[in-house]
């Protein structure tokens, strides 16, 4: 018996737990759709340049607006980009960015590229803000009402259907609460 | 009906795979002639009952049958037929199954082509084949069952994700799991080569071919998903050291390893328990990508359904087979007897420094992937490794390996003459550093790192190219001697040096186009000219085109070069209609010096477009290298000696004087 051959299935078991407790603590799917109504974490983040400011939730508070995750690692969110770019343009509704776990040099490159919708954005090099809003894949995107809670979460890309569908209508029926209320207060 | 066919064929698969997991294993072991013939009937009647069930899933979609949940979820009546097909394993479910029609072929081939193995030891290859089959039938029919119906069946599909709606990745899929399930034959062979503690150089004549034969389907398909990456997704890159990429990269590494591997222990009968730890290693690589993919325990940009009822299953499946197989390894392999033995300086020297450089550069994908997760864990830090680490970690080890890979082939088996093969390569040193002093001098733009990469592709080519001439001769016979030298060298060393030349001519094209490719973003109207790389492009605006379910904004570029009219670029924009995805087909042009690549974007409502050009140059490098390594696999392949199988290796007929030379 060589005790160099146990190596490999050490190795292998200490691979296998990581792998059992990453089920087991991170839940991959788990989407906690407790988050609606909640508001949104409490964060404050640079922005992709130093130059800009960056995105913190009180931002969040006093206008209708979505929050896009975003990162230029990610190909399903170069597909959904063109929309963005076109609510960005229609300016109806500020849209925010939360540039996740990427390399600020790359994400200003990606935005210079392919255009840059949003209002402000915060980058979330570490996730940290991602996962206390329950990221559990690049793109998501959040409809936060005026007053900063969370109403509405896509997860994935959106289409132009889900953006007209879904999403718009959305902000369009929380725009109309805020105006109502506004008269009201 | 259909359906509940497809079902219940797949339960009766997994019997079989119990009956020939079991008995021919016991068989085996009890010396049971009768017991250890089921085994070949077995793999039969697993392998027809698992295509009868994909046969009826095949059918389903073609039909498209919408009460099978699958289809309702992943099909639509307007989808070609092609991709229809396609479409089975377009999914989580169907390209399941397709994994297991795989692996039980490959048990089923064992069955019709191992006749000339020992009855015992094929019993047990078959056993282990049927062993990994139980495990993901039971996965797929507790888990996945592609064969679900719902009550009420939509009218409508929901339609294939357009991404995969393109001939490029219809075949990617399949090309990738004849790979990674082909390394299931190494992995059985290896298990049951421990079960019997014996690995003679007959077991390696057998465990090469297979290998080969996977690592050329997994070459394959992972150049045809970068080349999809290339010219569908629209933004010019073609690897991005995703998870998931890393996920077939890894077994592609170490499989590479144990083709080297098992050429020493076929050819010299030593390095037996490292070949037997490889081949598990191989496989093991192969099923952790399986998980990765399928657990969404990691974030990448490949986006397949996820569950963590499937992750605990596979994991558990994972320990069983990876954590059993290790352990038999390290009860057993120690009393595997080592054959000859080598100085450092020999052919199996320089093999296994390419084992020890591939094992180092598999670990270190395998690390830069789990990390993340690994971090996260214990520190609750999240971070996500890129490409920079892989640069930076990656090619330091490539370098070397590359280097050496023109050396070893010149060593002779036992005991080498390093200086004597450094002479007889000193044409091919001159000539590659040559050329990349050149472009070093001559051509602005180029950094260290890019001429490293010159000089190391030049050098795999020359070098190859000055070893297969010297084999033949060449210039010191007369050439029709040469020529018959080249005619009855063995394929396996023309599969070598394809192989290898393949590999720097992909090199070559990979460091020419990451360093000079040229691009130009912007928004056009229509008459606008930009130029890139020399070529004039006039925008001539955008047309609207329907295809079978979607619509394209066609763009018409047209691309003239000092004044002269050379080809017109049409790219697209789609939107299909199950899903108003967006998807684009870039327009290239390709020339002898690069790709002219242009996307077009979106409207900005004034008239104008987005659009984007690249000049990409040697670009076609990559993929004809690619190619010529794919090429090299299967004229490998075609060598007598894995055809012939026997168990004493027969010499050349005397027909030509061709004395064997050193390698092969």
């Amino acid at each position: 018996m060589r005790p160099i051959a146990y190596i490999p299935p050490m190795m292998f078991a200490v691979i296998a737990v990581a792998l059992f407790l990453g089920l087991l603590i991170l839940k991959p799917k788990e989407i906690p759709s407790a988050l609606i109504g909640q508001p949104a974490p409490t964060f404050d983040l640079p922005s992709v340049d130093s130059t800009l400011h960056g995105l913190s939730n009180t931002d969040l508070i006093g206008l209708v607006s979505i929050v896009n995750v975003f990162a230029s690692w990610c190909v399903p969110c170069r597909v959904e980009h063109p929309l963005w770019v076109e609510v960005g343009e229609a300016g109806d509704v500020p849209v925010f960015g939360l540039n996740y776990k990427d390399y600020q040099e790359n994400a200003s490159k990606w935005l210079a590229d392919f255009g840059d919708p949003y209002t402000a954005i915060g980058a979330d090099l570490d996730g940290r803000v991602g996962v206390d809003l329950g990221v559990i894949g690049v793109p998501e995107t959040f409809v936060v009402d005026a007053q900063g809670l969370i109403q509405l979460k896509h997860i994935g890309p959106i289409d132009r259907y889900a953006l007209e569908n879904k999403i718009l209508p959305k902000v369009r029926e929380l725009q109309a609460l805020m105006i109502a209320d506004g008269t009201d207060g | 009906m259909v359906a509940e066919l497809g079902n219940f064929a797949l339960i009766l698969a997994l019997i079989m795979a119990v009956v020939q997991g079991t008995i021919p294993l016991i068989g085996a072991h009890t010396r049971s002639a009768a017991w250890i013939a089921v085994a070949r009937p077995a793999a039969n009647a697993q392998f027809a009952f698992v295509a009868l069930a994909f046969a009826a899933l095949t059918y389903s979609f073609v039909v498209s049958d919408f009460s099978v949940l699958t289809v309702a979820n992943n099909s639509h009546t307007l989808k070609p037929l092609l991709y229809k097909i396609t479409g089975v394993w377009g999914n989580h479910e169907g390209s399941l199954l397709l994994w297991i029609l795989i692996l039980t072929l490959f048990g089923a081939s064992v069955a019709w082509f191992g006749t000339n193995l020992p009855p015992g030891l094929r019993a047990r290859v078959l056993a282990v084949q049927a062993l990994i089959g139980v495990g993901f039938l039971s996965f797929i029919l507790l888990t996945s069952n592609p064969f679900e119906r719902i009550l009420e069946a939509p009218f409508e599909g929901n339609g294939l994700n357009p991404l995969l709606q393109d001939p490029g990745l219809a075949f990617h899929p399949p090309l990738l799991y004849l790979g990674y399930v082909g390394f299931s034959m190494a992995f059985s062979f290896a298990v049951a080569a421990l079960i019997e503690g014996r690995v003679d150089p007959a077991w390696a004549r057998w465990v090469r071919p297979w290998t080969l034969a996977a690592w050329t389907f997994l070459t394959a398909g992972i150049v045809l998903g970068s080349w999809w990456a290339y010219y569908e997704l629209g933004w010019g890159g073609f690897w991005f050291w995703d998870p998931v990429e890393n996920a077939s990269f890894m077994p592609w590494l170490a499989g590479t390893a144990l083709l080297h591997s098992a050429v020493v222990v076929e050819r010299r009968d030593t390095l037996k328990s490292w070949t037997i730890l490889l081949a598990i290693l191989t496989f093991s690589l192969s099923l952790l990508g399986t998980f990765i993919v399928r657990s969404g325990i990691l974030t990448s940009v490949h986006a397949f359904a996820t569950d963590p009822e499937r992750g605990y299953f596979i994991l558990g499946f994972l320990v069983l087979v990876i954590g059993g197989s290790l352990i038999l390894y390290a009860v057993r392999a120690p009393a595997l007897k080592s054959g000859g033995v080598f100085a450092p300086i020999s052919r199996e020297g320089a093999l296994v420094l390419n084992n020890l450089l591939l094992a180092t550069a598999t670990a270190t994908v395998l690390l830069g992937t789990l990390y993340p997760l690994l971090l996260d864990l214990f520190t609750g830090k999240k971070v996500s490794v890129g490409a920079p680490f892989f640069e930076a970690t990656f090619f330091p080890i490539m370098a070397p390996l590359l280097a050496a890979a023109v050396i070893g082939p010149m060593l002779s088996w036992k005991r080498g003459d390093l200086m004597g093969a450094l002479q007889r390569l000193r044409v091919a040193f001159f000539v590659s550093a040559g050329i990349a002093l050149a472009v070093w001098a001559f051509v602005s733009g180029g950094t260290w790192l890019s001429t490293l990469g010159i000089a190391l592709g030049a050098w795999l080519v020359a070098g190859s190219f000055a070893s297969l001439a010297e084999r033949i001769k060449l210039l010191r016979a007369p050439l029709a001697d040469s020529l018959r030298r080249a005619i009855h060298l063995p394929r396996a060393a023309w599969g070598m040096t394809l192989a290898h030349t393949g590999l720097g001519i992909f090199l070559l094209g990979g460091t020419v186009m990451l360093t000079w490719q040229t691009e130009a973003t912007q928004v056009m109207r229509p008459g606008d000219v930009v130029s890139v790389a020399g070529y004039d492009l006039t925008f001539q605006g955008v047309g609207n085109i329907p295809g079978p379910n979607y619509m394209a904004e066609r763009a018409l570029f047209s691309v003239s070069r000092d004044g002269e009219v050379v080809t017109n670029l049409l790219p697209e924009k789609r939107a299909y209609v199950s899903s108003g995805m967006p998807t684009t087909e870039a327009g290239i042009k390709a020339t002898w010096a690069g790709d002219l690549y242009a996307v077009i974007g979106d409207a900005d409502g004034k008239g104008g477009w987005a659009t984007r050009f690249f000049f990409k140059p040697f670009v076609h490098w990559m993929w004809i290298g690619a190619s010529v390594m794919v090429l090299g696999g299967v004229v490998s392949l075609t060598d007598r000696r894995h055809r012939v199988g026997a168990p004493e290796r027969r010499r050349e007929p005397a027909a030509g004087p061709a004395p064997r030379m050193a390698g092969e």
